[in-house]
């Protein structure tokens, strides 16, 4: 019975090593070549004969690519609209959880109903009212339809919300607190987790999104976030010339971005845990 | 909400204007009036600025910006004999994309007035009630307070409701709009004129020219949402159930490798799998190396083979996701079944399938769908990792593994065929809709099962 446990058990530290390896490999590849001295995009080995820094000095200072500004632009379009919709999200997914009002169960459905269009759909009519707006090209665009977005993304916030026992709040009006004393003093605090979840998605999103971004900054080459900026590092006709460079930004971008998400994967569980169990 | 004004006794507006003295009946004409001649002066004034604003705006810009909706303009861009300079001058002419959009902007400006002047009416009759019942009407500044207290969703929900219409239901109804007009590469604005068609586009979907393209992409959307959900969902919970078996040491070591791969960023960790598996990427270069094969794998430009391809990825990248919630859901589950269970000599597999599976489907059901319907639209993993090559000469601007929404990306970006967008993505919404009511229905059940 024990061998046979013991069995089992390799069996498992096996398996999950093989896992594993398929897992983290790509990942290996890419900071092994963002590492590698010899050219090309495609080399038939995978551990580089060389390792230089060349590949992120040539990253940092090239001048066609400005990849500090990038990485400054996407800096300042994530915290911002990561406070903007941080505010909105939780503001919307309050007043629709915990106020009654009456156009409450209409506009329920009716988000219901705009979240389902694709969002490409409407990418191209955004541009042009940002046009109209004598907006595009510029981060606050970019900033604006990111946080305006926020507004219909709610459902996991509400979901946080539904789940807080309104006989607090009953007890607290009962006291003589305003709806806006009992939001501040006592549902804020409490939704600790849930802020911190929406806050981390929306200062992701300006870091990994580059369709929106790409329509509506154009070919203004200086006002890039990364995302933009590394793909276009890699169309056909640059990728041998900047393929490790391309590495190299791809590695200074996925570290920090990591290592935030370790750190708050706790609270990424929570937040799907807690919209999809509520449903 | 009717019945209800009607059991408190609320006037309605006719009422109110037959009852109300001279103050209430101006207010149906010039709004605030009430407001004003009772005291509430700067409320009043706030309205009547309204009304004088949108009166002006209609006069400049409004009007014609109605007229123009029905035709999409007149005047198409050329040249034309200008009598008193004796030679012929460009003309600008109309430009239809702007005029649709303008008109649909001053159809929503104008709903967004009525709602006001209803607003205007309502404030009016609450005046009245006051009045009539001898008790003091609100000040300005207690006004202000109830937007801090019963009215706070007021103050919480406008300015992000502000940019929903602007971003949201504005480009929307416009791209709806666009379906029915002729807004393809030929009739490109300012160049050239388009107009409304009807349901030319969407019979050009199913039955004409493009039902070639339509109906093998949506079926291998189909087939791709069904395999990528399927795969992602029971191997993550695979990988749950063996980093969380019992006797497995490091159980936080383990998750955490998985979990590295979730966070680099979508657009880095694709774009590298699209260089892994090129034609002479490290993959097939080290399988030739081994000498297990003499050509180059086509991984990604084979269609059969970028098609599995694709679906091999996705599993890389979704695995890990379903495998952090499942872990959640896995250690919160009662281990008196499984016990009993083991005592009475059930096997692994016959625990998994009979107890531990279920259960994990009876929570994760909803998001299960909502995931289904995110591989519908999921654009990253296609547009990324093959753009949707190879091409495939049969199709309009699709390749064999495009997506319906990669193709709607496509013929907006680089084929200019807006209508047929529009009408894909019509039908990408009413897929969504279909199975989100499925979702819907679904879940409720499983609301009454679990309670």
């Amino acid at each position: 019975m024990k061998s046979k446990k013991r069995n089992h058990l390799v069996l498992h530290y096996t398996l999950l090593t093989i896992l594993s390896i398929v897992w983290i490999f790509p990942i290996v590849w890419i900071v092994l070549t963002s590492f590698r001295s010899e050219g090309g995009a495609f080399v038939t080995y995978f551990i580089p004969k060389q390792f230089t820094f060349e590949n992120y000095k040539m990253l940092l200072t090239s001048s066609t690519y400005p990849f500090v500004q990038w990485f400054l632009n996407t800096l300042f379009v994530a915290i911002c609209s990561c406070i903007l919709s941080t505010l909105i999200t939780i503001a919307m997914a309050y007043s629709l959880s915990r106020l009654r009002f009456r156009a409450r169960k209409p506009f329920l459905k009716l988000a219901l109903v705009l979240n389902m269009f694709p969002g490409f759909m409407s990418m191209i009519a955004v541009y042009y009212i940002l046009k109209a707006m004598n907006l595009t090209g510029s981060l606050l665009a970019l900033i604006l339809v990111y946080s305006s977005g926020a507004a219909l993304g709610f459902y996991i916030a509400k979901g946080f919300f539904d789940t807080i026992p309104m006989a607090l709040d009953e007890s607290a009006m009962i006291d003589g607190a305003s709806k806006f004393e009992i939001f501040t003093k006592i549902t804020l605090p409490l939704s600790k987790p849930i802020i911190v979840y929406t806050a981390l998605m929306a200062f992701m999103a300006p870091w990994m999104d580059f369709i929106f971004a790409k329509i509506i900054l154009g070919d203004n080459v200086n006002k890039y976030t990364v995302a933009i900026g590394l793909f276009t590092m890699q169309t056909k006709d640059k990728i041998d010339q900047y393929f490790m460079a391309f590495t190299a930004g791809c590695v200074l971008i996925a570290v920090p971005i990591t290592l935030l998400f370790i750190f708050m994967q706790k609270y990424y569980v929570e937040g799907i845990t807690s919209g999809s169990v509520k449903g | 909400m009717k019945l209800k004004s009607k059991s408190e006794g609320q006037l309605t507006f006719r009422e109110l204007f037959k009852k109300g003295d001279t103050p209430i009946k101006l207010s149906y004409i010039f709004m605030g009036t009430a407001n004003i001649l009772n005291g509430q002066i700067i409320k009043g004034l706030a309205f009547l600025a309204l009304q004088i604003g949108f009166v002006a705006w209609l006069v400049v810009n409004g009007f014609h910006a109605l007229s123009m909706l029905q035709s999409l303009g007149t005047k198409a861009q050329g040249w034309v004999m200008d009598e008193s300079l004796g030679i012929e001058v460009q003309q600008p002419g109309d430009n239809s994309m702007l005029l649709l959009l303008f008109g649909i902007a001053a159809i929503i400006l104008i709903l967004l007035f009525i709602f006001l002047y209803i607003v205007n009416l309502r404030s009016a009759r609450k005046i009245f009630a006051l009045k009539q019942a001898g008790q003091p009407l609100p000040t300005l500044k207690e006004d202000l307070n109830s937007l801090l207290n019963e009215k706070f969703y007021i103050t919480l929900m406008s300015i992000p409701l502000l940019g929903v219409l602007a971003f949201t239901i504005l480009p929307l109804l416009y791209m709806i709009s666009i379906a029915f007009t002729s807004y393809d590469h030929n009739h490109l604005p300012p160049k050239n004129l388009f107009h409304w068609v009807g349901f030319a586009n969407f019979s050009n979907v199913i039955t004409g020219d493009i039902a070639g393209t339509f109906f093998p992409v949506l079926t291998w959307t189909l087939i791709w949402a069904v395999l990528a959900t399927a795969t992602t969902f029971f191997f993550g919970i695979l990988l749950a159930l063996l980093i969380n078996a019992k006797g497995v040491k490091g159980k936080k070591v383990w998750r955490t490798i998985f979990v590295i791969t979730m966070a680099v960023p979508q657009f880095v960790s694709l774009l590298l799998m699209a260089n892994l598996f090129n034609g002479s990427g490290p993959v097939n270069a080290m399988l030739q190396n081994w000498g297990l094969i003499d050509q180059p794998i086509p991984f990604l430009t084979d269609a059969l083979l970028a098609k599995i391809t694709v679906i091999f990825v996705n599993m890389w990248v979704g695995i890990p996701v379903t495998m952090l919630v499942a872990t959640g859901i896995i250690t919160n589950l009662p281990t008196d079944q499984i016990e009993a269970a083991e005592i009475d000599g059930a096997n692994k597999f016959q625990i998994f399938r009979n107890i531990t599976f279920p259960q994990i489907l009876f929570v994760m059901a909803p998001s299960l769908i909502q995931q289904f319907i995110g591989n519908i639209n999921n654009f990253n993993v296609i547009f990324l990792l093959t753009g949707g090559q190879p091409a495939n000469s049969n199709f309009h601007s699709a390749g064999e593994t495009d997506l319906l929404v990669t193709w709607l990306y496509k013929l907006t970006v680089t084929a200019a065929d807006y209508n047929l967008a529009s009408v894909i993505g019509i039908i990408i919404f009413v897929l969504s809709a279909v199975f989100s009511l499925f979702a819907y229905t679904r879940s409720s059940s499983f609301k009454t099962e679990g309670a």
